[in-house]
C-alpha cells in the first residue's frame, strides 16, 4: 500500500507492545459507542441466564449473582473504532463460574451473548472459558455507568470490545456459529485485535 | 438485504474544499469501488514512510449513484487523521480506503423513517436524502437537524432545500428563535415513521434518543450512530 504524501504520524505509541495494529491509546478518556437507545435497566428484575446446549440451564437474579465468588480483570481493552484503553479494572464474576453451574454439553462450541436491548454477539466458547471472560458491574472501583453497559455487561477483553455485550442478560450455548448483531453487519465473527480481525473476511 | 462490504483499496482525491474552517470535503475516485448503501462508512488509513499507520472511519455523504465518493470530515483538535486531511491533503493524493462498511445505520427506502442529526452527524443523512431525492422517496424520509449556527452546519442549504427541519441553538433562523427542537416541532416529522436514525456526538445521541422516546418512538426502532473524541 502507498505511503501517504505528507503524513508522518504524531501518535507513536509509548507502549507499542500493548497496542494492537491500527489502534491508538485513548489515554484517560473512554469513548462510548452504542448502536441502540441506551436502556434503563432495573437490577430488581434483571436476570442472567445460561441456556441452550447446557445440561443444567440456569438463571440468576442480581442478588444471586453477587453471592457468587467475585473475580477481577486488570488490563487493557481494545475497540474496533481504533482506540485502546490501558490499565482498567473491572469487577464481577468469571463466566467460568456460571458455566460450572450450567454445564455446557460436549457439542457446545459457540456462545451467543444476548442483551436486554436485543443486541447479540457471537463468540467461540473457548474465548469465554479459562479465565478469559467476565460478567462485570464495577469499573475502577465504581458502579459501571449506564452508557458503558451499566449496571452489567459482558467483558471479553482479549477481543474487540463489541464482543463485550452491554446490558448482557443471557449466554446461549450453541453447536454451530451464527452471526450476532455487528457480525451480520459486516464485522468479524471472532474479532482478535492482535490479528486485526475487524471485518468479515479479515484472515 | 445484506449491506455491501468492500475490501482495502485506494482512492484518489479529485476535489477538495473547505466549506468552513473546521470542515474538509473530499471527493475521491475509488479503485474497484463497491457501491454503498446510504448511511454506510469508509475507513481512511494514512501510512507514514516507516509504515506507521493511523485509521479512522468516516460516513459517506454521496449518493451511491455518484461517480465519486464524498466524505465530509470535521477537523478535531489534535486529530491525527482529520488534521492531515484538513491541513495536508491535496487533490491528486492517493489514500488507502476500506469500505463500504456497516449494515445497521443504513436506509434503502424500505420503511418510512426519520433522521435526527446533530452538527457533522448530518453526513450519513445527506447520503440518505440524496438517495431519496434521486428515487423520489422524499415522502419516506424526514429529516430534523440540530446545529449551533448555520455556518457550522455542513450541507445546511442542501438540507433546507430537501425540506429538513433545522433547529439552530445559538442563532435565530428566519423567525425561529434559537433553541433546541421542541416536542411540538418534532411531532409532524415523527408521525407514521417506522424507524428513527440518530447521528451525532455522544451527548447529542443521548439527548435525541431521549427526546424520541418521550415522543412515543419505540426504543427498538431507534438506530444510533455516534462519534466522539477519537479524531
Amino acid at each position: 500500500m502507498p505511503v501517504t504524501r505528507g503524513f508522518f504520524g504524531k501518535r507513536r505509541p509509548e507502549r507499542p507492545d500493548r497496542l494492537p495494529p491500527g489502534q491508538y491509546d485513548t489515554g484517560s478518556s473512554w469513548p462510548t459507542l452504542t448502536a441502540e437507545a441506551t436502556p434503563v435497566l432495573d437490577v430488581d428484575t434483571w436476570t442472567m441466564t445460561v441456556d441452550g446446549l447446557a445440561a443444567r440451564p440456569h438463571t440468576w437474579s442480581w442478588r444471586e449473582l453477587h453471592a457468587l465468588p467475585d473475580s477481577t480483570y486488570f488490563g487493557d481493552i481494545h475497540c474496533v473504532t481504533t482506540w485502546s484503553k490501558f490499565d482498567m479494572t473491572f469487577r464481577g464474576i468469571s463466566v467460568d463460574t456460571l458455566l460450572e453451574v450450567a454445564m455446557p454439553m460436549p457439542e457446545a462450541q459457540f456462545v451467543m451473548a444476548h442483551s436486554t436491548t436485543g443486541y447479540t454477539t457471537n463468540l467461540p466458547l473457548a474465548d469465554v472459558t479459562g479465565g478469559k471472560a467476565w460478567v462485570v458491574w464495577e469499573v475502577d472501583g465504581k458502579p459501571l455507568p449506564r452508557g458503558h453497559g451499566g449496571p452489567v455487561r459482558l467483558l471479553v477483553p482479549h477481543l474487540y470490545f463489541w464482543k463485550s455485550a452491554k446490558w448482557v442478560t443471557r449466554l446461549e450455548l450453541m453447536e454451530r456459529d451464527r452471526p450476532g448483531f455487528w457480525e451480520q453487519n459486516g464485522y468479524h465473527d471472532r474479532g482478535d485485535p492482535w490479528l486485526e480481525q475487524r471485518y468479515q473476511g479479515d484472515p | 438485504m445484506a449491506a455491501p462490504t468492500g475490501d482495502w483499496t485506494t482512492g484518489t482525491i479529485i476535489e477538495l474544499d473547505h466549506p468552513t474552517d473546521r470542515l474538509v470535503r473530499l471527493r475521491l475516485h475509488v479503485d474497484d469501488r463497491v457501491d454503498h448503501l446510504p448511511g454506510q462508512h469508509y475507513v481512511v488509513r494514512l501510512r507514514a514512510p516507516d509504515d506507521y499507520t493511523a485509521q479512522r472511519s468516516y460516513s459517506v455523504a454521496s449518493d451511491p449513484d455518484d461517480p465519486l465518493l464524498e466524505l465530509m470530515v470535521e477537523c478535531l483538535p489534535g486529530g491525527e487523521v482529520s488534521g492531515h486531511l484538513h491541513d495536508v491533503a491535496e487533490v491528486g493524493d492517493v489514500l488507502e480506503l476500506r469500505g463500504p462498511i456497516g449494515g445497521w445505520f443504513v436506509w434503502d427506502g424500505d420503511v418510512p423513517a426519520v433522521c435526527i442529526a446533530g452538527g457533522s452527524g448530518v453526513v450519513p443523512v445527506v447520503a440518505m436524502t440524496r438517495y431519496a431525492r434521486r428515487l423520489g422517496l422524499q415522502e419516506r424520509l424526514r429529516v430534523v437537524v440540530v446545529a449551533r449556527t448555520w455556518a457550522e452546519l455542513p450541507y445546511a442549504a442542501e438540507l433546507q432545500r430537501y425540506g429538513a427541519f433545522i433547529a439552530l441553538t445559538r442563532e435565530n433562523l428566519g423567525d425561529r428563535v434559537a433553541a433546541p427542537p421542541y416536542h411540538d416541532e418534532l411531532a409532524p416529522y415523527l408521525d407514521g415513521v417506522e424507524r428513527a436514525y440518530v447521528c451525532g456526538s455522544v451527548g447529542f445521541a443521548s439527548y435525541a434518543t431521549r427526546m424520541l422516546e418521550e415522543s412515543g418512538i419505540r426504543s427498538d426502532t431507534i438506530r444510533v450512530e455516534q462519534f466522539g473524541e477519537s479524531g
